[in-house]
């Protein structure tokens, strides 16, 4: 009995371990790349750049690639020729920060302020509002993009940084997210500060930001990872190729700098995976507290 | 209720209880001023976020409604359901729209099974748990851009699943470019999603009442039976809000087949998302209005749907 259950908690532990290694790989291989030589690279994978926009692969069967996890010889020479001679890549770098940043901050500034006024007062026309948002947060990208495109357009700010920015700063979904962690905060804590005689804009600034800090701060590493990651908006609301942020022009990389792709690659994700290291508990808490989409 | 309570409800700022004697005048007065103070309280804090909100998303949204019921900007006539057909009939939103749904149908309910499956993996007794959660979480913080060049050498003609596969004498498939091209960009979708919903489904699993676990052991309910007649009752609201969610991030998916394969893909590989940016580039705001206001029906329906489900399903665990 006793050696059945410790047969089981082994399986257990290989197939954790087996899912843990297929969710690591795609990662790892990408950082340990970076650190391969342009000839190492070239001389495994040259045979998938060679053609990746669409020619027809089939003309070389005899060659196949060769994935490999540790660089016969290591070399911070891509990193170098990233940061130092190809200051294109820095820049488009540059674009995502200067797209996201500013989504970030402002949304969750928007949300907080929004959220206090869902918490605060209920009512029927409230809650219809609040529902209303839960529908619009639910809507994909495609409902979504059009109406951002007629209004960028008739504003004048199509192809613009602004573009992105506003709709970001509007988007509901931290909204939803911090009214139901406001709604958790004590109500007698609200009363008693109102007893006191603190203004609506004290009992917000005072009270109610401080007991969401955690919430804020896994809400921020979501807008971040998902604005980080985006794709559709800059290829419609921002065409202009040189505003567009790295998420994007990765893409576009050609076979001659595949070797300098994986370290762009590996910078590129540096950003969210140490906010991800450094917050993962409130990241999971934050997460954990979505529940449903109801109430 | 007693007046005090009322009071501090409702009550505006450094408020007094009123005298005995003061009368009902009195108090109505006040309330209906508190009341209106809370409107616009209420609305100071609500009005930034919803002109935001009205600005880039309902305005323009009712003129999307708008031109999908006319002719033509230019030649405003009323056609009613004329741009409907003609997207309904177009072969290219039916590819898009057919591909889309294919994909949900493999793609959302693997994500609800596995990241159920991880979840309850990670409550069993195995070492290093916090590991394991933080490696099956990491996916979501990698962004797709970043890994796609290993998921190019892997899935390629020539890429190394082939090479794998070739030492099994299975001939190469050219994953990207044939029927099985959806297989590749779901393994894609779990490799991102599952780590987020595990979590879901992990605070879900913390929920359950212990005692009533207890009282199952006690009385020798086996594994099977506590799953499916305590747990999977207590989750099923979570299982919904999963499937809502992986449903909403399955139509994202064009963003990993952007990357993979680029504008122009495989047929089978065609999305909704490139069928919208192919009328963006062609200025075609009629097809363009009729598809956005034809998808927010269907994710009105789909949410609709599952919030009635989850009423049955919620009614039926408090009982």
């Amino acid at each position: 009995m006793k050696k059945n259950r410790y047969l089981g908690r082994l399986v257990l532990t290989v197939i954790a371990a087996l899912f843990a290694f297929g969710f690591l790989l795609p990662t790892v291989l990408t950082i340990s790349n970076s650190f391969m030589t342009q000839s190492e690279i070239s001389a495994n994978y040259g045979k998938v750049f060679a053609n990746v926009s669409g020619s027809d692969g089939k003309a070389y069967i005899a060659d196949t690639v060769n994935l490999k996890f540790i660089p016969d010889k290591v070399t911070f020479h891509q990193y170098i020729a990233v940061l130092i001679r190809s200051p294109e890549y820095l820049l488009k770098f540059w674009n995502s920060v200067i797209l996201v940043v500013p989504i970030v901050l402002l949304q969750l500034v928007i949300a907080s302020i929004t959220a206090y006024g869902f918490t605060r007062w209920r009512g029927k026309v409230r809650s219809f509002l609040f529902f209303f948002y839960v529908i619009l947060m639910l809507m994909p990208t495609q409902v979504t993009l059009v109406p951002n495109y007629l209004v960028s357009d008739w504003i004048g700010i199509l192809n613009t940084r602004w573009a992105i920015i506003l709709p970001g700063t509007f988007a509901p979904f931290s909204v939803f997210l911090l009214t139901k962690s406001m709604r958790r905060i004590p109500a007698s804590l609200i009363e008693a500060a109102k007893l006191d005689g603190s203004s609506e804009w004290q009992i917000f600034k005072d009270i109610c930001l401080p007991q969401c800090r955690s919430a804020l701060y896994s809400i921020a590493i979501l807008v971040f990872i998902d604005y980080w990651n985006m794709v559709e908006q800059p290829i419609i609301l921002l065409p202009d190729a040189e505003k567009q942020p790295l998420s994007v022009y990765l893409s576009t990389i050609n076979s001659s700098e595949v070797g300098l792709a994986f370290a762009i690659a590996t910078i590129y994700m540096v950003p969210s995976l140490l906010l991800f290291l450094h917050g993962e508990d409130y990241l999971v808490e934050g997460i954990a507290h979505q529940g449903s989409v109801k109430g | 209720m007693s007046m005090k309570t009322a009071e501090i409800k409702f009550g505006g700022r450094g408020k007094k209880p009123l005298a005995a004697g003061q009368g009902k005048v009195k108090r109505t007065w006040d309330r209906s001023n508190e009341r209106i103070r809370d409107v616009m309280h209420s609305a100071a804090f609500l009005g930034p976020s919803v002109t935001g909100v009205a600005v880039f998303f309902i305005v323009p949204f009712l003129v999307v409604v708008y031109y999908s019921v006319i002719r033509s900007p230019l030649n405003p006539e009323f056609v009613f359901l004329d741009n409907f057909k003609a997207v309904l009939g177009n072969s290219s939103f039916r590819t898009a729209a057919g591909n889309t749904a294919m994909f949900s149908a493999i793609a959302v309910p693997l994500a609800v099974v596995l990241s159920l499956g991880l979840a309850l993996l990670l409550e069993c007794r195995i070492p290093c748990k916090s590991l394991f959660r933080t490696f099956f979480l990491s996916p979501m913080m990698v962004p797709v851009a970043s890994v796609v060049l290993i998921w190019q050498v892997v899935f390629h003609y020539r890429g190394t699943l082939n090479v794998i596969l070739a030492n099994f004498n299975v001939e190469p498939i050219d994953w990207l470019n044939s029927k099985y091209c959806l297989l590749v960009i779901v393994v894609l979708f779990l490799w991102k999603n599952l780590g987020y919903n595990m979590i879901l489904f992990m605070a879900a699993l913390n929920n359950i009442p212990k005692e009533l676990l207890e009282v199952a052991d006690v009385e020798g309910a086996s594994a099977a039976h506590k799953f499916f007649n305590i747990k999977l009752r207590y989750l099923s609201p979570t299982v919904l809000f999963v499937a809502i969610l992986s449903i909403i991030n399955s139509f994202k998916v064009f963003r990993e087949i952007y990357l993979l394969v680029g504008k122009y893909p495989f047929d089978g590989l065609y999305m909704m998302q490139h069928f919208m940016n192919n009328t963006f580039e062609n200025f075609d705001y009629q097809k363009m209005a009729s598809a956005a206001v034809l998808m927010a029906l269907v994710m009105v329906a789909l949410i609709a749907l599952l919030f009635k489900v989850e009423d049955i399903f919620g009614k039926d665990v408090e009982g």
